[in-house]
């Protein structure tokens, strides 16, 4: 593989909550515990799990939207978690974040022309009508008239509003896009328009992709690899093809069998998951996920398991492989 | 089909909301049936019409805002449209069932859910407290909410997302209703839990005969737990039939956009197809066909008021170009196995 695009290394982020009455305890939720992955250029990554794994705080912290406790970020070499003013500033221009509500990631009272152009004029790229004509031609790339220049945000269905989010994240030509369940809050038929959007995209100008979703089914259409995590940490990671088809994890597998295929010949027994995903303030011992798993042995809840590289690419955390 | 009457039997239904002061109908003459041990899913996007259709079941729409405008819903044989609310308020609950697609938002914040349940057992079958609340950790088990008799005593937020929506399951059941009506049930929950429900779910229709109305707009989950298919478009029902028939040899165009829409786990490089436009407003609906407007296979003819009709045994669509096309072919096409 060439250099990567996007390394991350030991990326870290726990929130500490003082909670209850009258006497507030100290919790530490562990949302981000030790995630590692790499993004080639021009590759999409997807990023799987359950809400409260630490998808989305993981590609928040990256970014810088929050600041990470430990890790190492370096965006084509260069340490991202280091970087100052105008060097931050720089490498802002060169990843984007595309938001999961389309209703709460616009503001309400701002045309959607000065949200294009608005960071144009910050970044020095470009003003006035040269700025306009630039916005129109994003709006047109998302499949949007140049007449919604002038409208408010409350003016477009959710689709719609879902494209304006890519186009303002396209503003600043970046290279790297950090689409954080992008589809979710969408009907099913504008889910498929706004993925279409993406993947043109994604084709046209060569963009890569961090890819944040919990439907397996959507990361599998759009992303080259993928990594599962629970609790903070990726359980496995490889090729989206092997990893969503053939999984080694036993969460992995559990999402997967979870996942319904819309398929009535297919109808299999559902499958009988036991429990749910525990608190990050208080992750089980060793193998964060042996509570839960059908396969779980002695060492499982004494020992984390290592990092085992899988044949064809990726790798699992898990003692079956070890 | 099932002999004797059914549990639920919904005849030309019509249900309008007051717009700007005139009446516009959000569901325009559905009916179908549901037999008891069967489950039936309502399929289609936001905004077709099918979270109406089970209020209007529920009579939960009420003017000034809204009315139920026609038709006729027939619980266990007996008309209950147009009840007055005192006797609605005797079925509801009893014979007739709930859940919602908000298990953050449905239950009383300032209640233990012990007492929420207990609630309706004390209301309909007349039971004292204490006996409500002992059938209410039986419910608690029989929907399995873990140390159920610790858990009675506790509120709403102290419960996961999933728990909640099986303290839901475990109200709509209390008093064995006839009939349930699960409005996206599911929705708002992770994968795994969404498969624990579901599993849920049909353990209970089975074991007590219920009839299920099922409503969702997610056609992998109709797949795994539905006996019939009602597809649903602007107020109406575009197509409708057995579940093995309506995923192999969809015949409204609308049905097989939304599955080409759909990313599918099983079906790598698949192509996608988005709908173009979108749904016509209550305020704005055509005469013929409602999705003549996004429809690929928009002909003369379109504009003329649709009926059902058969595509094949119990299998009808509401589309005068798949209903014609397949009277030829009729029932002799085998049905082509995906696998």
């Amino acid at each position: 593989m060439s250099e990567p695009l996007l390394s991350v290394q030991g990326l870290r982020k726990h929130f500490v909550q003082r909670k209850g009455f009258p006497r507030p305890r100290t919790i530490v939720v562990r949302a981000v515990e030790d995630v590692s992955f790499t993004i080639a250029p021009g590759e999409a990554f997807g990023l799987v799990g359950e809400s409260g794994c630490g998808k989305s705080t993981a590609a928040r912290a990256l970014l810088r939207l929050i600041e990470p406790d430990a890790g190492q970020v370096t965006y084509r070499g260069q340490d991202v978690l280091a970087a100052r003013g105008a060097e931050l500033k720089a490498l802002r221009r060169k990843m984007q974040i595309v938001f999961q509500d389309p209703y709460s990631s616009l503001d309400p009272r701002q045309t959607i022309g000065s949200a294009l152009m608005e960071p144009m004029r910050v970044h020095g790229i470009a003003t006035g009508r040269e700025a306009r004509a630039r916005a129109a031609a994003l709006l047109e790339e998302v499949g949007l008239p140049a007449a919604a220049l002038d409208r408010l945000p409350h003016e477009f269905s959710g689709g719609q509003r879902q494209r304006i989010g890519v186009a303002r994240a396209l503003t600043l030509e970046p290279e790297l896009i950090v689409a954080d369940e992008p589809v979710s809050a969408l009907d099913v038929s504008v889910q498929a328009q706004v993925l279409l959007v993406l993947k043109q995209l994604r084709a046209r100008r060569g963009l890569s992709f961090l890819f944040v979703s919990h439907d397996l089914s959507v990361v599998r259409w759009f992303c080259d690899r993928v990594a599962v995590m629970y609790l903070g940490r990726i359980v496995e990671e490889g090729p989206a093809g092997r990893v969503l088809a053939d999984p080694l994890h036993p969460y992995a597998k559990m999402l997967r069998d979870a996942s319904p295929v819309p398929d009535p010949t297919r109808r299999g027994v559902l499958p009988r998951i036991v429990g749910e995903i525990p608190s990050a303030a208080n992750p089980p011992p060793g193998c964060p996920f042996h509570p839960r798993c059908p396969q779980a042995m002695d060492v499982c809840s004494k020992v984390a398991p290592r990092w085992t590289v899988a044949s064809g690419g990726g790798g699992v955390a898990c003692h079956l492989h070890g | 089909m099932m002999s004797g009457t059914p549990a639920l039997e919904v005849n030309d239904l019509r249900t309008e909301f007051r717009i700007a002061g005139t009446w516009h109908a959000a569901v325009r003459g559905v009916s179908f049936t549901l037999a008891r041990d069967e489950t039936l899913a309502l399929v289609g996007e936001s905004g077709c019409g099918k979270s109406v259709t089970a209020l209007s079941i529920m009579g939960l729409v009420q003017p000034p805002q809204g009315r139920v405008a026609g038709g006729q819903i027939r619980l266990d044989g007996r008309d209950v449209a147009g009840l007055p609310e005192k006797q609605w308020e005797k079925l509801r609950g009893d014979r007739i069932g709930m859940v919602f697609q908000e298990p953050m938002t449905s239950l009383n914040p300032v209640m233990t859910v012990g007492d929420q349940v207990a609630e309706a057992l004390v209301i309909h079958k007349g039971l004292s407290r204490s006996a409500a609340l002992e059938r209410a950790r039986a419910l608690f088990d029989e929907v399995k909410i873990p140390s159920a008799a610790a858990r009675l005593g506790e509120y709403p937020h102290q419960f996961s997302g999933g728990m909640r929506q099986r303290v839901m399951i475990a109200m709509a059941l209390a008093c064995e209703p006839a009939v349930l009506l699960a409005d996206e049930p599911t929705t708002a929950l992770d994968v795994t839990i969404q498969a624990q429900v579901l599993g849920l779910l049909a353990d209970l229709k089975s074991r007590h005969g219920m009839a299920v109305l099922f409503i969702t707009h997610n056609l992998g989950v109709v797949a795994q737990i539905a006996d019939r298919v009602a597809v649903m478009y602007a107020g109406q029902i575009v197509e409708e039939g057995p579940v093995a028939a309506i995923f192999a040899r969809p015949a409204h165009p609308y049905t097989r956009a939304l599955f080409a829409a759909i990313p599918r786990l099983d079906q790598p490089e698949q192509a996608l197809a988005a709908i173009p436009g979108r749904v016509p407003s209550l305020d704005a609906m055509p005469i013929g066909c409602a999705f003549a407007a996004r429809c690929e296979e928009r002909r003369a003819g379109c504009e003329a008021p649709q009926v059902l009709a058969h595509v094949g045994k119990a299998h009808r669509a509401r589309c005068h170009v798949a209903t014609v096309a397949t009277a030829f072919e009729a029932e002799d096409t085998a049905i082509h196995d995906i696998r």
